[in-house]
């Protein structure tokens, strides 16, 4: 067994300690906001929070999660609220919205950090989240509206 | 089950769909009321009260549901036809729900591919949300016992302008429903002017469960006792298990292995074969799958190299081809000429990797089979899967989830068929999931083409001849064994339909065998024949010592409707009276473009301005690039796009798409390539399959040219001028021309 915190709620879970939390989270879980994109560390489809960190999921084994607070984009705020997510609405950043997950989870770990980041910043911390549809520009300009929103 | 009880013809008669199109937009025939259980779709209570149109119903509380035929990945078009038959029908916006329709015939086409949802579709659900509208004004003049034409429709209520009374369209449903369906001609559709919500920017319907994570795609689709299986499909096309060890696997907590049947015939949309696992968990499946032992016998195609076929290509491009079009003489022309100019250029296969990887979740029961997937091509995969099973196509439904990109890929069902074969087999619902790697190495590639291109420049710089050769593995092969050239189809996708004023034009094709499933990706052809193209006609300028830009005008020559003579052009499945190919339009993005883009200006040392511009799927799309080199290595700071595709329906989505094919289109130009060695894919993740990256993306400055036009096409036409335009960019900033995709191949990034 092993017990960790998501989304506020302590959740006990038997299963393989490798199993790579992406997979715990979906398939056991029922959480399937986060996504599958590549499975090896290369899009951030996947990217949740562990103990407010970003980190790719798909290669997190469930047992690092033991103990710890992990976020994902279910949980991110209470009301679809945060910052960066009105800022998405506001843009209209999705088009499929597949890579949204981990983008928005991307940028709030950035937007934590760093409240008003260049675009050299920006352009760092979001290299690893592939977009198939090519919504970089409207991320870029959408992390620059909840940076001066949340200021 | 209600439809298995309707015979084929007598749907056919009662939506009144004929098989010459859809020219009565799937409307109900004479029947006063379509039986709810004909719509599938929509619940089969009372309270949908007036469904005149398979497109559409209404409540007694006044929700108006429009159901989405076609599939959504990415854009835009359910939020966009459903506006489009909201704006007729005068309803509230805020009290529409759109529900996706499963796979359907009564629905007319729902392949969503060629760019085809709302240049197809606009008309017909214009249509139905006018005859609607009229049937509601009819039921509540008649309530009032007043004329229709003295009351109109406005916000989701009839109004009658002398008295002032109103009627909202809950309260008129079961009224309306009760009248014979007027015939379309008699319907007035708004004019422009009218319109609300055609032509304004409009968010998309799934935006917010989209940046909530409750947005649902097919790989989150959950059935109680669902499976979860992989499969280890052939390294080979055509492959097939020689032997198999599946001891471990099989000892792993709730693991079965099942082999698949070997495909018969062409690929066509079949399973590939292979094992597969089937376990608990999407882990579990990948520890077991990994676990398998394997032999394989790779068949006929073991030998397949993409450098050695290239070479292949190559040589058949340089030796005369089949004519497709031909006007004057170009070998007398050549001759003659003042300078002579060739080139040759060559384009890889390329995958289309949706950010989300095909899957499929399939459970066969009692008889029938139900299936939810992110297809582009429910229907499509309603066939395919009774092939696999044996089924009537009765028994299937395909119930269409959002899908994480398609590009093309997800037309193909072979991966829905999979699972329906192993719901059989396994007796409980299955979900198939594809890891990025069986995307990249189990794929229908774009194909890999030649392209050889002479030109004749006379003494003042004019071309007056010109010879382009393509070669390259048709589609056709996918689903025939007999296919060997590109079919005139794939010849019509950016050069059959040559739009250049040239007196002497030869337009060539050259034959080609594939080794692998050749399929189609956003764009198709257009990708590598407007590279070549817009690339020779920079070689040309540069030949010549003229302005590229001038020199593009002067081959578009004055507006006109280009003459294709007897040469039948496939022209996206339109006549050419209706979308004929307009040189005026071309001409016009192409100026805007190089008036956005500061064409002429001085530029600093290593950097430079391309340009290039394109026809396809009946829009016009020009692209300029400004990029900087530095040390050897490309960086494109800044690109501008402009579009004309007729009369659009949501400009923020139209931008958005052209944002998009930026996007696509560098991701190509830089890194794109699959190659085989040994039969097998060598691609396997997006490490060595690299896309654009948001630190890679330049400034992207849309234009939308206003137009009163037959909408026509956005999600693909975008992409072709990209590589071209930076590939002159980069001649214009370095002098060194690139013929061969992609740029990290010699290093440009
Ligand atoms: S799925 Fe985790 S980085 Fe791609
Ligand atoms: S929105 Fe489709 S992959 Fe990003």
């Amino acid at each position: 067994m092993i017990a960790f915190h998501v989304n506020g709620e302590a959740v006990r879970v038997d299963v393989d300690p490798e199993m790579p939390l992406l997979w715990c989270l979906r398939d056991h879980l029922q959480l399937t906001g986060t996504k599958y994109g590549c499975g090896e560390a290369y899009c951030g489809a996947c990217v949740i929070h562990l103990d407010g960190e970003a980190v790719r999921a798909c290669v997190t084994p469930v047992a690092k999660a033991s103990g710890r607070q992990v976020t994902t984009i279910e949980g991110l705020s209470e009301h679809g609220d945060h910052p960066v997510q009105r800022a998405w609405r506001e843009e209209n950043v999705p088009q499929c919205g597949y890579c949204q997950s981990g983008q928005i989870m991307s940028a709030a770990a950035l937007l934590a950090e760093v409240p008003a980041p260049t675009d050299d910043q920006i352009d760092q911390s979001m290299a690893g989240n592939v977009c198939r549809c090519g919504t970089y520009d409207r991320i870029r300009k959408a992390i620059h509206r909840a940076s001066q929103e949340q200021g | 089950m209600a439809l298995e009880k309707i015979s084929r013809r007598e749907l056919m008669r009662r939506v009144g769909w004929t098989a010459g199109g859809l020219t009565l937009g799937a409307w109900a025939g004479n029947l006063p009321w379509t039986p709810a259980a004909l719509a599938q779709d929509v619940p089969a209570d009372a309270s949908q009260a007036f469904d005149p149109s398979v497109y559409l119903s209404i409540a007694e509380d006044g929700t108006v549901t429009v159901i989405c035929h076609r599939s959504e990945m990415g854009q835009g078009s359910k939020t966009g036809l459903a506006a489009v038959l909201v704006d007729e029908l005068e309803a509230d916006w805020d009290r529409v729900e759109i529900r996706q329709a499963i796979g359907d015939e009564k629905y007319g086409s729902q392949n969503t591919d060629g760019s085809t949802s709302i240049r197809n579709f606009y008309q017909p659900f214009r249509e139905a949300g006018a005859v609607a509208r009229q049937m509601l004004i009819t039921a509540a003049a008649a309530q009032w016992g007043v004329s229709p034409q003295s009351c109109r429709a406005e916000a989701h209520q009839v109004v009658h302008r002398a008295s002032g009374r109103r009627l909202g369209y809950g309260d008129l449903a079961r009224a309306a429903a009760a009248l014979e369906i007027p015939e379309v001609e008699t319907i007035t559709l708004k004019p422009a002017f009218e319109q609300r919500l055609v032509g304004q920017p409009l968010p998309i319907v799934d935006l917010d469960d989209m940046v909530t994570g409750r947005a649902s795609f097919g790989l989150d689709v959950r059935l109680p006792g669902m499976k979860v299986a992989l499969i280890a499909r052939p390294p080979v096309v055509g492959g097939r298990v020689a032997t198999l060890d599946s001891s471990a696997a099989e000892a792993m907590a709730g693991v079965q292995v099942y082999t698949l049947p070997v495909p018969e015939g062409a690929p066509g949309f079949q399973p590939l074969g292979g094992v597969a696992v089937v376990a608990p968990d999407t882990w579990t499946a990948m520890r077991a799958r990994r676990a398998l032992v394997i032999t394989w016998d790779d068949g006929p195609h073991g030998g397949y190299d993409t450098e050695a076929y290239r070479q292949t290509l190559e040589v058949t491009a340089r030796q005369p081809g089949e004519p497709v079009r031909v006007v004057g003489n170009v070998d007398h022309a050549l001759e003659g000429a003042d300078q002579r100019h060739e080139a040759d250029y060559y384009a890889p296969h390329l995958a289309q990797a949706p950010m989300e990887p095909p899957c499929a979740t399939a459970h066969v029961h009692d008889g029938i089979c139900e299936a939810w997937a992110p297809t582009q091509n429910p229907q499509a995969a309603q066939s395919q899967v009774a092939a696999t099973l044996g089924f009537e196509v009765a028994q299937v439904t395909i119930h269409v989830t959002l899908l994480g990109g398609g590009f093309g890929r997800k037309s193909k069902p072979d991966f829905i068929a999979e699972a329906a074969w192993l719901s059989q087999e396994v007796g409980a619902p299955v979900q198939v999931v594809w890891t990025r790697g069986d995307d990249l190495r189990h794929g229908y590639l774009h194909a890999n083409s030649a392209q050889h291109l002479e030109a004749g420049l006379s003494a003042d710089g004019k071309v007056v001849a010109w010879r382009h050769r393509t070669v390259f593995p048709s589609i056709s092969t996918t689903f025939s064994a007999d296919a060997k050239a590109p079919s005139n189809g794939e010849m019509g996708l950016g050069l059959a339909d040559l739009p250049f004023d040239i007196p002497n034009l030869a337009i060539e094709r050259g034959e080609a065998r594939a080794h692998v499933r050749i399929g189609w990706l956003r764009s198709v052809c257009n990708i590598y024949h407007a590279f070549a193209i817009g690339s020779f006609i920079d070689e040309l300028a540069d030949r010549a010592g003229r302005d590229p830009l001038s020199l593009w005008q002067e081959l578009i020559g004055p507006a006109r409707e280009v003459d294709f003579g007897e040469v039948e052009i496939s022209n996206y499945g339109q006549p050419l009276t209706v979308h004929p190919v307009d040189t005026g339009r071309l001409r016009r993005v192409l100026d805007a473009t190089a008036e956005d883009a500061g064409w002429g200006r001085d530029m600093a040392t290593g950097s430079g301005l391309g340009i290039s511009v394109h026809r396809s799927f009946l829009s016009y799309v020009a692209v300029a690039a400004a990029v900087t080199v530095t040390a050897g290595k490309l960086r494109v700071d800044d690109v501008w796009i402009t579009i004309d595709c007729g009369t659009y329906v949501n400009p923020d989505r139209v931008r958005a798409q052209m944002e998009g094919s930026v996007i696509y289109g560098l991701s190509l130009a830089f890194y794109g390539a699959i190659e085989a060695k040994d039969g097998a894919i060598v691609q396997q993740n997006f490490g060595d399959y690299r896309v654009l990256r948001l630190h890679e993306t330049p400034r992207i400055h849309v234009r939308l040219m206003p137009s009163q036009g037959l909408p026509a096409g956005v999600g693909e036409p975008g992409v072709p001028p990209v590589t071209p335009a930076v590939t002159n960019a980069l001649f214009a900033a370095t002098g060194e021309r690139v013929r061969e995709l992609p740029l990290s191949k010699a290093g440009w990034v």
